[in-house]
């Protein structure tokens, strides 16, 4: 049967053939990101960076660095997260974070030791963002207990709440929860997984 | 829930890319992508979360290709259809070369028709919307358009005999 009409819907597709091939994708999305940004049109630029913590997802607001993901929050979800809480205008636009990307590559490298880039910490609200705002105050290498950061805040009492704020920091590593412990000196919980937690103070304790 | 725009440029680039093609040809279909999702872009958030993306992006798309048709030709009248124009297709090395030309000595309507319907792959109802007239009428003049590129395209029925 040579006959086009009669032959399914999912047939006749197939001899329409177009050869698009992903580097003319490519190229047209560098296009859409440049165009885009010019017109203030990306409210949420995003890109994925390789670290010795495994690849970690930049996302930026044209105020700064809004959010730090792991590998293991996954990242597919986290940008949908950041679609609902601050704007669908999502684009992977690596442009927007370069400095964020060298800054970290420096870290991992240990020729940093405290980051510049503006942050936006929009993400974050009321005790939360306090605890982590005064995170950067502990500086590189060291460590504070989550009872020391209560107190640093202003209110000892607040441990658990200390512990939540850390737990729910969306811009890991740039602002170092990793270096809040528990009490009695062992790791507490971290939201990149121990074993991140473990790499960061390591590579720190190295310098 | 309304997914990050990038998203919708991964899920429907390359369908927006052959629905300008099919349009405009290979030459100015880029300018008529990029302009595609830039406007889509603007609108998104607007965009109620039940639309069609995809249907509303091919709605976009002819808007801009004939914008873009527009400019390039200079001629500033507004028009009911694309008129038909020699292709611009003919890429080395893009292997449909024939097809491609034969979809676009298509007459407008058939040409439109096709191109929604097979690249775009909307309903005959979504496609009557945007060429106006009834459903019916959509979904004969793909099947015309389908005739014709049966006597047309030199590939189909010859069964891997082609050069």
């Amino acid at each position: 049967m040579n006959d086009l009409t009669h032959i399914p819907d999912a047939d006749a597709v197939g001899v329409l053939p177009a050869s698009i091939d992903s580097g003319t994708m490519a190229a047209l999305h560098r296009r859409l990101e440049a165009a885009a940004q010019a017109e203030g049109l990306v409210d949420v630029a995003y890109t994925t960076v390789d670290s010795p913590v495994g690849p970690l997802l930049l996302a930026a607001t044209p105020r700064g660095l809004v959010r730090v993901a792991y590998a293991i929050e996954d990242h597919d979800s986290v940008l949908e997260d950041l679609a609902v809480r601050l704007s669908p205008r999502v684009l992977r636009a690596p442009k927007r974070l370069d400095a964020a990307a060298r800054e970290l590559d420096e870290y991992f490298a240990r020729t940093r030791e405290r980051f510049d880039v503006e942050l936006d910490l929009s993400l974050s609200r009321g005790f939360r963002r306090l605890v982590q705002q005064h995170l950067p105050e502990i500086g590189y290498g060291q460590t504070r207990s989550y009872r020391q950061m209560a107190e640093l805040v202003g209110n000892p009492k607040a441990v658990r709440a200390v512990g939540t704020a850390c737990a729910t920091n969306p811009l890991p590593v740039v602002v170092p929860c990793h270096r809040v412990l528990r009490t009695d000196g062992t790791l507490g919980g971290y939201i990149g997984g121990l074993e991140a937690k473990t790499a960061l103070l390591a590579l720190e304790a190295a310098a | 829930m309304r997914q990050p725009f990038e998203a919708v440029v991964q899920q429907h680039g390359v369908t927006v890319l052959r629905v300008c093609r099919s349009l405009l040809g290979i030459h100015d279909a880029d300018d008529a992508w990029s302009e595609t999702f830039l406007a889509a872009m603007r609108a998104y958030p607007g965009l109620p979360e039940t639309a069609n993306v995809e249907a509303w992006l091919v709605t976009i798309a002819r808007r801009k290709s004939i914008d873009v048709h527009r400019a390039a030709r200079r001629a500033p009248l507004p028009v009911e259809e694309l008129p038909d124009a020699p292709s611009a297709l003919g890429i080395p090395g893009a292997g449909d070369d024939d097809l491609w030309a034969s979809v676009a000595a298509l007459p407008g309507r058939q040409r439109q028709a096709i191109t929604y319907r097979y690249l775009a792959g909307m309903s005959y109802a979504e496609i009557a919307t945007i060429l106006g007239g009834t459903v019916e009428a959509a979904r004969r003049a793909a099947a015309d358009g389908m005739k014709t590129l049966r006597r047309t395209y030199p590939g189909v029925n010859q069964e891997g005999a082609r050069p």
